[in-house]
């Protein structure tokens, strides 16, 4: 079949605001009689608060109010529940908003925050989650058994355990009982920052008649509604959330933001509208970040190369609230097994409080940390099975329509074809040929891969819904919810709509505000499931207007309905084309010459709602978690440079399962900047803390990013397309995979070349050296006696 | 202090009061209500605020205010001329040269300005001019080809 806009190049739709300066972001948003807000934040790690005095901040010039925890002492969350809007009665990070300034100016606010004096009791602190696991270690939480949670998690009030998840699936002592080959590796992973570009900013507008109007710089709107309706009690009608365009997400604007808190300080500022934007360093150190991440694998394989038993514990650093982590923990738990058959295994994953930066989901949440350490699993034991990496990860894949992943899933038939990803990564790679040797004789080259699988992490009724309305010259208004942060699957989801009606795509318009009173309802736009589950909802409400469109069309062209069909933005009568009636002449209901009507204005809806998926066994983890499975694989060419500890990536391929291709571009997009995400937090990114709980590096200097000058020399993508039936044109999502396998595959590389394991991110130059030295120091001898040798052949030749 | 300012922005005259401490970004995002440039950081790392500064890429946020009196700047919006986008600008769209499109305006502006003084820039060339910029995105390999695609029209003047 061939398509007219599915599977083209459509540049994204908002392109001409984004180059011209005109696309309107939250930070942009200004209203009249605005205030500006500020926060006073905890100098401390862990304290009660014994006093707060506001009456030096007071008597600032322009200061309006200054507020404090203590008088709103709202729980809010999406997940866990935990966290309040400013400190109620203690603290337990440095960075804690603990009271809230509100000025006429921004200079003012930031002027009072220093003369805001808090009195503080200091606690025991705790900063390493495995000392938070110790029953002697200080508790963070003391009333975790009040907090509403979602049923999918098990909190254990008493501890600093924010959840236990557990999973088990065949008889993993046997099977090591019966393995030839056991290993047993530890790994890291250190807090990270979204760093998107845009700070959380949020203005809002508690109305003197109860409404509330927000603007803010955030993933989706219905969660802040869905967050701000549970904990302060307003009618869901009544809270109006607008998002304009966003400045990047990648997870950090999902779930739960500051907009309750800012409602708040609108209603307490005399219902006048508020406006609170973080600064870089608050955006390190007083917002959620991705949180620190511990993995202790053991696996057991047969000498033939199965991988028979896995037992993995993973601990998550949550920091003081776990909103959003408790769901991280879940995934990655469930992810444990990536695409492998793993008839015996044990996952435990604790989501654990400490005195640290609060926590959230980052792109791919759960699932980097899975693959971080299963793929580099599959590498050792390759080396010690004595089987190619490649070929192990053969022999073991899931197999679609038999398999089972560890939740106990049988896979569908259509889910994807992991072998045939393998094997055009290998191909891309060209596995098996040798890299070229580099000019300077004291740096490598390898070649490392990992496969990964991922799909949504969510509610199992995680539902989507779309209107879809006519105007009188047949253009569509598509009133949908889906995010829009710089995916690009709206304009995906327009070429969906003009396919589906033959229309030009220009006749289709999504607006770029989305607003919880006139967007059709959507859970959330996250896990890289906006394209499947918008996308089926959409064409559910295409669906309804066709039938709409055909029924009136077959009145005035006198023929059944089914013997119609839908061309070039006509209805003709299949067979014969010249018998037609344009829509424009429908969409609004038709008109006989006389003046008789029949129809009226046509409205389409459509939903989705995943009705087969399951919550997981609270015991065993047993069930199923997710509406889609994506495959996929990364493979690179590095070139280590063995004195400096640089890694240079020469090459990068990314293959994936995406069932159909909607829009290659879009699809380019992503992978490129999923790979430069994945390798810049594989390589460089870390927020570092000091022995007292503060963020050393708060900012774009001390905390570096791959910047234009890092990019890779190459990075190609291919995909294999098995559709999936339930999907849109059978595609599955891909956002959020495109980072997970990059760091793996990298260390796996450097664990080809030189024997050396890299179980921490990142991989800066200092800890790769750091490694080469303590691991295999002969090497780093033998390129220094290289080096010199060279040099010394350069002065000669001089 | 209050200074009174003449600049001429996106070439049109403008006079602003402004207070010795006051930064270009903050006068020319909240008192001339120039929204199209972004800040991200506040303190010239990331390089969003940046501007044309009598034809000079300057990060907004590390000049002061005072130092520019009679300054012309020159921001996004200014590359649009009778209602035509620049080739720059059409590039960027044709090549998807964005996501999030927060820093976009920034390296539009930057990528504009090295075709202007450097028609046919080498990829290391690309590279060091839009070095002080950052798109978390990770469009960086789409914007090096918009670049490249957009270098004939200014090869031509």
């Amino acid at each position: 079949m061939t398509f007219k806009y599915i599977g083209r190049p459509v540049p994204p739709q908002d392109g001409f605001y984004k180059v011209t300066g005109t696309a309107q972001y939250t930070l942009d948003v200004e209203l009249p009689g605005m205030l500006y807000a500020k926060l006073v934040t905890s100098t401390v790690p862990h304290a009660k608060i014994k006093k707060i005095d506001v009456s030096k901040a007071l008597q600032v010039p322009g200061v309006v109010k200054v507020v404090v925890g203590k008088d709103f002492p709202y729980r809010v969350g999406m997940y866990a529940g935990d966290r309040d809007l400013l400190a109620i009665d203690k603290v337990r990070w440095v960075g804690h908003p603990v009271a809230a300034v509100l000025a006429e100016s921004l200079e003012a606010a930031e002027k009072a925050i220093d003369l805001v004096d808090v009195e503080y009791e200091e606690l025991p602190t705790v900063f390493d989650p495995l000392e938070a696991l110790s029953p002697d270690a200080p508790l963070i939480h003391e009333k975790m058994e009040e907090y509403r949670h979602s049923p999918a998690f098990r909190p254990i009030p008493g501890t600093n355990i924010a959840n236990k998840f557990t999973l088990v699936k065949g008889d993993v002592e046997k099977g090591f009982r019966e393995a030839d080959v056991i290993i047993e590796e530890k790994f890291y992973i250190p807090h990270v920052s979204h760093c998107f570009m845009e700070v959380h900013n949020v203005v809002a507008h508690y109305h003197l008649d109860g409404t509330v109007e927000i603007w803010t710089s955030w993933q989706n709107v219905a969660p802040i509604r869905q967050i701000m309706a549970l904990s302060l009690g307003i009618p869901h009608n009544k809270i109006i959330v607008k998002i304009p365009y966003v400045g990047g997400g990648f997870g950090g604007k999902a779930g739960l933001g500051w907009e309750a808190l800012v409602a708040i300080l609108s209603k307490e500022a005399g219902y006048r509208p508020v406006k609170l934007v973080l600064s870089r360093k608050e955006q390190f150190t007083s917002a959620a970040v991705r949180e620190g991440f511990y993995g202790f694998a053991k696996a057991g394989f047969k000498k033939d190369g199965r991988f028979i038993a896995y037992d993995v514990k993973f601990i998550l650093d949550a920091g003081a609230y776990a909103d959003y982590t408790v769901n991280v923990g879940r995934a990655v738990g469930y992810s444990a097994d990536g695409c492998y058959e793993i008839p015996n295994i044990r996952v435990e994953s604790l989501t654990v409080y400490t005195n640290k930066i609060p926590t959230t989901a980052l792109r791919g949440f759960g699932y980097p940390e899975s693959h971080w350490v299963l793929e580099q699993i599959m590498d050792k034991a390759a080396e010690k099975l004595g089987i190619d990496p490649a070929e192990l990860r053969k022999i073991n894949l899931v197999k679609p329509g038999i398999s089972e992943t560890c939740t106990g899933e049988r896979l569908r038939e259509d889910a994807g074809n992991p072998q045939k990803v393998l094997e055009v990564l290998l191909e891309e790679i060209g596995w098996g040929k040798p890299s070229e040797k580099p000019r300077e004789p004291w740096k490598i080259r390898s070649k490392g891969l990992a496969l990964f699988v991922k799909g949504p992490a969510q509610p199992p009724n995680a539902s989507a819904s779309a209107i879809l309305k006519f105007n009188e010259d047949a253009s569509i208004d598509l009133l949908i919810a889906t995010g829009n942060f710089g995916q690009g699957t709206v304009t995906a989801l327009m070429q969906i709509v003009a396919e589906e009606f033959g229309l030009p795509l220009e006749k289709i318009r999504v607006d770029y505000i989305r607003d919880t009173h006139k967007s059709a309802y959507t859970w959330q736009t996250v896990g890289s499931r906006g394209l499947f589950t918008d996308g089926i909802a959409i064409l559910n409400a295409i669906e309804d207007a066709k039938k709409q469109i055909f029924k009136i069309a077959s009145e005035v062209l006198r023929c059944p309905e089914d013997h119609l069909e839908l061309v070039d933005g006509e209805v003709r009568v299949k067979g014969k084309p010249w018998e037609k009636i344009p829509l424009q002449d429908i969409v609004m209901g038709y008109t006989y010459p006389n003046g008789n009507s029949i129809g009226g204005p046509v409205i389409g809806r459509g939903v989705f709602m995943s009705t087969h998926t399951t919550y997981l066994d609270p015991e065993t983890g047993q069930g199923n978690p997710t509406i889609f499975h994506t495959f996929g694989g990364t493979a690179v060419e590095i070139e280590v440079n063995l004195l400096t500890g640089e890694v240079e990536v020469l090459k990068g391929v990314q293959v994936l399962d995406l069932g159909k291709v909607i829009n290659p571009l879009l699809v380019e997009q992503q992978v490129n900047g999923g790979f430069l995400m994945g390798l810049s937090i594989g390589l460089y990114e870390q927020i570092k803390f000091d022995e007292r709980g503060w963020v050393v590096n708060p900012n774009f200097t001390n905390y570096y990013l791959i910047r234009i000058k890092d990019i890779p020399k190459q990075i190609i993508w291919k995909t294999v397309e098995t559709p999936q039936s339930d999907g849109p044109y059978g595609a599955r999502g891909v956002g959020e995979l495109t980072m997970i396998g990059v760091a793996p595959a990298i260390a796996n590389a450097i664990y080809r070349a030189l024997r050396v394991k890299l179980n921490e991110l990142p991989m800066s130059p200092e800890n790769i050296w750091k490694a080469l030295r303590e691991q295999r120091p002969e090497i780093v001898d033998e390129a220094l006696k290289k080096f010199l040798e060279f040099k010394k052949m350069v002065e000669v030749k001089k | 202090m209050v200074h009174k300012l003449s600049l001429i922005v996106n070439g049109i005259k403008r006079t602003v009061e402004v207070k010795d401490n006051e930064i270009l970004l903050d006068v020319l995002r909240d008192k001339l209500k120039i929204k199209s440039l972004k800040a991200a950081c506040w303190r010239g790392e990331c390089g969003l605020c940046t501007v044309l500064l009598n034809g000079k890429l300057v990060k907004s946020c590390l000049v002061l205010a005072v130092e520019v009196d009679g300054s012309e700047i020159i921001t996004v919006e200014g590359l649009v001329k009778d209602g035509e986008l620049s080739p720059i600008q059409r590039a960027f769209i044709e090549h998807g040269a964005f996501q999030c499109g927060f820093c976009t305006p920034a390296f539009v502006l930057a990528s504009h300005q090295l075709l202007i003084e450097n028609p046919n820039p080498s990829e290391e060339e690309i590279k060091e001019k839009l070095g002080g910029i950052i798109c978390r995105c990770g469009t960086y390999l789409e914007i090096i080809k918009a670049i490249k695609s957009a270098s004939r029209f200014y090869q031509k003047k």
